[in-house]
């Protein structure tokens, strides 16, 4: 329990560090990011095996990380800071000139934590496969874990990838997908619907669960248990239902802040409704 | 002028093929991967031999690609075939993220470039693939000549860390290069040392060029004959004394003209020494079905095309 309040504490700062990043630039996409900012802060404060002080591009012998939606740059950002990849003074140069907190995550500066580029979508879950057989041919036991857009499964390359995953029985990832049932032109089922995820998935021979990506208690449990499936010879898929705009409640409900900044009377107002817990940066 | 003598004419695929089962057997970290044309590719050899390290992709190229750049994070070296027609313009986004972007060590491997591929027609016989390739920043662009100089290409590549373009074909052309070639990335070769002209080529279309060469000869026309096998990094120090020497140029490739190694040429020479220039490709069109040789032959991709553009430029002098 005393894990729990602590792992909600840190979401609670990942969301402050979020709302004031995509504001001091007016630009960012905060809605995605808040929604996936618990499950970003379990992955990077209690289930990876990683070595932040001593990252390195390719792989070291550790868990790996993708995030195929790249968009969700600034939780990802926040989180690395926060758990010793970089300086967390280095948020404030997120998507500003001469930084390596590019708009979209990249290898191209060097930013510690980053192992690919991503923000074209659909993309993410092939790279992710990738590191996984690499993984296999090393006779490395650590496991790759892979985060996805709702909107971003209506991708062709992602079912290639997860026809390429079944048929080479990929079972060191657990790929995870951000189901908030949003995207930028509105809610998933009056864009290009989804249909069944879940029997979409397991048709393509993958294991699925699903749980609550806003609560933290369900959340662990849940990775703990695709853990524990994990190389029984089948890929991994975790439907996350989510919120977009989580914790902040003008945010939640709706589209709208998918990619649009608050300005500084609803930064003000967003900023109440969450707890200063370890400083802002 | 210099002889080039040929005991056999082989495919370049099989050049690559060859290669990369050399490879296989050097470097356990070079692995391979390909969508569904392991035949066609050459790439049997490899796949039967190292099953462990060889990943069937399925007609599914855009997969193909990422799943390539991920393994390079995991330290390996992958060589992915398909035809260049879905090595390039298929997968140019996927390539432009994941491979160039990112600056992953995935060599793209890419089969039945150009006219030469012959019958099954304009969709499949790219002709923009040098130009989608050379526009990335990071990325190394490669077209050998013939059998011999695109094992050695394969094999130097996987030593060479970086994203690499690797362009061959398909069908028999003569294999004249030296078998124990060690092939220099970026490095051009002189085949030929003349005083009249510099004929740059690249791919298919050297060989055409040393036949050309031989016409010009009893034309009493001194021709210089490099092979540009790189395209990009361009080796502008040898392009650059040769034309200095000819003060005429042409250029051939079995590609379009717009976007081709012409360009990159023309564009050195453009802002270090501007010289008269003739391009030996295809110009602004699609191919067709045909045989190999009367493609090259209706689209102006022979020997006596390369003639008549040498006697055009030196016109120009």
């Amino acid at each position: 329990m005393e894990d729990i309040k602590k792992l909600q504490e840190i979401s609670s700062q990942v969301r402050r560090d979020i709302l004031r990043m995509v504001h001091q630039n007016a630009s960012g996409h905060p809605g995605g990011a808040l929604g996936c900012a618990d499950f970003f802060t379990c992955l990077y404060f209690s289930v990876l095996n990683q070595n932040p002080k001593k990252f390195t591009v390719n792989d070291n012998g550790e868990d790996l990380f993708f995030l195929s939606n790249g968009h969700l740059s600034a939780v990802w950002y926040s989180v690395l800071a926060r758990a010793g990849y970089f300086n967390i003074n280095e948020l404030k140069t997120f998507r500003s000139i001469n930084s390596r907190l590019q708009g979209h995550p990249t290898t191209a500066e060097g930013l510690e934590g980053i192992r690919i580029a991503s923000g074209s979508l659909g993309q993410g879950l092939s790279n992710a496969l990738g590191a996984a057989l690499a993984k296999k041919l090393n006779n490395d036991k650590n496991l790759v874990y892979s985060l996805h857009g709702d909107g971003e499964l209506q991708e062709g390359q992602i079912w290639e990838a997860a026809m390429f995953a079944n048929a080479h029985k990929i079972d060191n990832i657990i790929s995870t997908i951000d189901y908030n049932k949003k995207q930028i032109d509105g809610s998933t089922d009056n864009v290009i619907t989804l249909g069944d995820l879940h029997a979409k998935w397991e048709s393509f021979g993958w294991l699925v669960f699903e749980t609550d990506g806003n609560n933290i208690k369900e959340l662990l449990k849940t990775l703990n248990k695709a853990k524990q499936n994990t190389f029984k010879g089948k890929p991994i898929v975790i439907i996350m239902k989510t919120e977009m705009g989580m914790g902040v409640d003008f945010m939640m409900g709706t589209h709208k802040w998918h990619g649009s900044a608050p300005n500084d009377e609803q930064l003000a107002k967003a900023l109440s409704q969450l707890k200063e817990t370890l400083g802002d940066y | 002028m210099k002889e080039y003598k040929f005991t056999d004419k082989k495919d370049t695929r099989s050049g690559f093929g060859a290669g990369l089962y050399e490879l296989g057997n050097k470097n356990k970290n070079v692995v391979a991967m390909c969508a569904d044309l392991t035949g066609s590719l050459k790439m049997n050899e490899f796949a039967n031999k190292f099953p462990e390290r060889f990943f069937q992709a399925g007609i599914a190229e855009a997969n193909m690609v990422g799943v390539a750049a991920g393994l390079t994070i995991g330290n390996k070296i992958p060589f992915i075939g398909t035809f260049a027609a879905f090595a390039t313009g298929r997968v140019y986004d996927q390539i432009r993220q994941s491979v160039a972007y990112s600056n992953k060590n995935v060599k793209i491997c890419a089969s039945h470039a150009g006219l030469t591929l012959g019958e099954d027609g304009a969709t499949h016989q790219i002709l923009e693939d040098i130009g989608l390739m050379k526009m990335l920043p990071n990325m190394t662009v490669i077209v050998p000549c013939d059998y011999n100089q695109t094992k050695a290409a394969t094999i130097a590549i996987a030593d060479y860390k970086g994203p690499v373009y690797l362009r061959f074909g398909r069908p028999k052309v003569p294999n004249f290069t030296d078998e124990n070639q060690k092939f220099e990335i970026g490095k051009a070769i002189n085949l030929n040392k003349g005083t009249d002209v510099s004929i740059f080529a690249t791919g298919h279309m050297v060989w055409e060029a040393i036949e050309a060469a031989k016409i010009l000869e009893k034309q009493k026309i001194s021709a210089e004959i490099i092979n540009i096998h790189t395209i990009k990094p361009l080796d502008k120090k040898s392009i650059l004394q040769s034309v200095e020497k000819t003060k005429a140029v042409v250029v051939a490739e079995e590609h379009m003209i717009n976007g081709g190694l012409g360009d990159s040429i023309a564009q050195l020479l453009a802002s270090k020494n501007p010289k008269p220039i003739e391009f030996v490709g295809v110009n602004d069109t699609f191919g067709e079905s045909g045989t190999p040789d009367k493609l090259m032959e209706k689209y102006g991709l022979k020997a006596k095309n390369i003639v008549d553009a040498v006697n055009k430029v030196i016109s120009r002098k």
